[in-house]
């Protein structure tokens, strides 16, 4: 638990560069609603409170916090962070027993109730421009129709973090950073990234081999919204992804069909966050269909 | 060369460095043994001698009655204290002989050894070894005569020798085959001829390659094959042994002869060797006394009856505060709250050291390591979840019974979930519960 805060440092650090205040105070606001929210319901279960220092709730906030745009109201963001604590964890009976990320419940939600705040955005304070709004990579390649116009926000901005969008999704490379410690630890299960970004590559390569003109490069999809927060950080929460190897595969490999769909078909300009959360629908259905063979087992025994 | 090995299975560290190098010492014979009438898989045997009488050396004060039962013989001489209840190291109290050592180790006279132990038929090598009441030393104490008389219908085409010790701190196995290596390779060939089995494989770990080279020399001319395995836990543990050696899986609730497979521990060849060779009966094996607990860790020959107590004081006696005692190795063995336990055949080792309190239990957050781990392919935590809700159905569908509580899962499991244990209380239930309805 530990090592996923401390994988998430160099990303609070990037938004925290491009976001300024804003985006410590809704890192702090998350965290703090998500803590006293865990608290109560423990109190309410009857529960010892030491499970608030398992760390689980902290990033269940933390998450919760990148995933929101900066001009996000924080009392908007409270309510998310209550959400995400009480209906993505407390009510299922605590860790380990959810099916949906928290966070992503948390944004979800939000995404439903404040349609309007969820969706301005602010530019990052190193462009220096004074507009009230901005628009997004994937806002400008859905809705302004940017690879027609080639106004495509250029890869190394991306890559950096130099643009608009959700508080910890921008910086690539903070988020890449994190994500090889992680690996490195063992923390989380390689085949999640890899499985994402594979189907993810061949489904935007293919949109993009047949016609370049009106759709973007697969880099660009991996480097633009929240992909890589989603891959590294909430696809590879182990209490909401399956347990077996194989079933890891189909969940990986369908997180990045459903967002490669939502993205280019689909009515949103990004799809991480629901693509995540129909896959964590499946993961109890594959935990029990895609068992570990055992020793001794016959081809047609079940 | 990539070595033979089994899927998944887990690196513990092997903690033998305290006890591989010292030689097998005997331990003397104590004042008192006490020798319980159960040290084996099956039905208790029934005691010959009483209070009061004479015995001698090796002879049978114990008689099993039934096919899966086993004799029980004196491990010294001198009488009878008493036949009644004493505290047995599986954790119960069990009928058990007690005899006062006399000190002369007397034997009878006729000790029924066999000029020509290679020439005897199969039949002749399994009455010998179950008149001297040989189980498998490698832990479970199976009655050997059983085991190499498999049922007509099945073919036996290898033996293999166990050789793994795959238990981290255990190594009275590996001295065994440094210091007894023709003892092992005869006794090897006697246990082929009577399971009828065409050849012989010996799997050793690779953290023992001297003892492989020592038994490959004293194999020349007999049909055996010394194997090297990866080490790894369990390697030792039958069917992981027979998959590894030979790629075949021993089907879901059959035994090694299914798969045309005899699988006997080294220490167990040994003693049949002894027994068929010179009629000694099963009544001392090697023990290791190791742990940091433990003032000077050994490996010792002990007399079956020592309570673990003279054991441990033999080796220096006990380093201080030492709360935890084990009968065999840390994986699998079993705890002891008193020393005052006998060794019976079972007993590979002793083990003592401080443990600190247990760590608090975690939620299980799935992250699938006991999966990963599971030599037999298993869902530990699917199925501990099964047990702890009373679905039993569900339980025995994904497969608890063929758990063989290696302790892999509960090894690795960072929320430290005592595994084991619920597992164990799953197979407890269902068997008992099949068996209730068989009856």
């Amino acid at each position: 638990m530990v090592r996923v805060i401390i994988s998430l440092l160099p990303a609070c650090l990037a938004a925290l560069y491009f976001f300024r205040l804003r985006a410590l105070a809704l890192i702090a606001a998350c965290v703090v609603a998500g803590l006293v929210t865990e608290a109560v319901f423990l109190w309410a279960r009857k529960k010892p409170l030491s499970p608030l220092l398992d760390g689980s709730a902290i990033i269940t906030g933390l998450l919760l916090a990148m995933t929101l745009p900066p001009s996000f109201p924080l009392s908007s963001a409270v309510i998310g962070a209550v959400v995400s604590i009480a209906l993505g964890k407390q009510i299922f009976g605590g860790l380990g027993h959810n099916i949906f990320n928290p966070a992503l419940v948390g944004r979800a939600f939000l995404a439903t109730a404040f349609p309007v705040s969820i969706t301005t955005w602010l530019p990052p304070a190193t462009l220096k421009v004074d507009i009230a709004t901005f628009a997004t990579p994937l806002g400008n390649l859905k809705f302004q129709e940017a690879v027609a116009r080639g106004t495509l926000t250029p890869l190394q901005d991306l890559f950096w973090g130099n643009i608009g969008g959700c508080i910890g999704e921008t910086s690539a490379i903070a988020l890449l950073i994190g994500g090889i410690y992680l690996l490195f630890k063992r923390t989380i299960d390689w085949r999640i990234p890899l499985g994402i970004t594979l189907s993810m590559v061949i489904f935007t390569g293919a949109f993009w081999l047949a016609d370049p003109a009106q759709y973007a490069s697969p880099l660009f999809h991996l480097l633009a919204g929240g992909f890589f927060l989603g891959a590294i950080y909430m696809a590879t929460d182990m209490v909401t992804s399956p347990v077996t190897a194989p079933a890891t595969w189909i969940y990986a490999v369908g997180i990045g069909i459903v967002t490669g769909l939502i993205r280019i078909v689909g009515g949103y300009p990004e799809g991480m966050m629901y693509s995540i959360l129909l896959m964590n629908a499946f993961v109890p259905l594959l935990n029990i269909f895609v068992r570990p063979r055992i020793l001794g087992q016959r081809k047609n025994e079940k | 060369m990539k070595k033979a090995t089994f899927p998944r299975g887990l690196y513990p560290s092997e903690y033998k460095e305290a006890t591989a190098d010292k030689p097998l010492i005997p331990l003397p014979p104590p004042e008192k043994v006490v020798i319980p009438l159960l040290q084996h898989f099956g039905c208790i045997a029934t005691p010959l001698v009483k209070k009061g009488q004479d015995v001698l050396l090796g002879q049978k004060i114990g008689e099993g009655k039934t096919l899966f039962s086993a004799h029980v013989h004196a491990s010294v001489s001198g009488k009878v204290l008493s036949v009644e209840d004493y505290n047995h190291p599986g954790g119960y109290p069990v009928l058990a002989v007690t005899i006062a050592n006399d000190g002369r180790d007397q034997t009878a006279s006729e000790t029924g050894g066999a000029l020509d132990p290679f020439s005897l038929t199969p039949e002749e090598i399994r009455q010998k070894v179950r008149e001297a009441g040989i189980v498998g030393l490698g832990g479970a104490a199976f009655p050997t005569a059983v085991k190499l008389g498999p049922p007509k219908d099945k073919r036996i085409d290898l033996l293999i020798i166990n050789g793994c010790e795959c238990e981290p701190m255990l190594t009275a196995d590996y001295r065994l085959m440094l210091e007894h290596p023709e003892a092992i390779i005869k006794g090897a060939e006697l246990a082929r001829i009577a399971a009828c089995a065409q050849r012989t494989v010996i799997g050793i770990e690779d953290n023992k390659g001297v003892a492989a080279s020592i038994l490959r020399e004293q194999a020349d001319h007999f049909p055996v094959e010394v194997r090297l395995l990866k080490t790894k836990y369990p390697q030792g543990a039958e069917k992981n042994l027979i998959y590894a050696l030979l790629r075949r899986e021993v089907p879901r609730g059959g035994l090694p002869f299914d798969v045309g497979v005899v699988v006997q521990n080294v220490g167990t060849v040994k003693a049949i060797w002894e027994a068929v060779s010179s009629g000694k009966p099963l009544y001392e094996r090697a023990v290791t006394i190791a742990g940091n607990g433990i003032r000077e860790p050994r490996n010792l020959l002990a007399r079956i009856g020592t309570l673990f107590q003279t054991a441990v004081d033999f080796c220096g006696g006990l380093t201080g505060d030492v709360n935890t005692f084990i009968m065999g190795g840390p994986m699998m063995g079993i705890a002891q709250w008193s020393l005052d336990v006998p060794i019976v055949k079972g007993t590979s080792g002793i083990l003592a050291w401080h443990s600190p309190p247990p760590a608090a239990v975690h939620p299980c957050i799935r992250c699938a390591r006991c999966i990963e781990h599971c030599p037999m392919g298993l869902s530990p935590t699917q199925l501990a979840k099964f047990v702890q809700f009373d679905k039993w159905e569900h339980a025995e569908k994904w497969g608890v019974l063929d758990c063989v509580e290696c302790g892999c899962c509960q090894y690795i499991c960072p929320s430290k979930i005592p595994l084991v244990h619920w597992l164990r209380l799953g197979k407890n239930k269902i068997s008992r519960a099949k068996r209730k309805k068989s009856a």
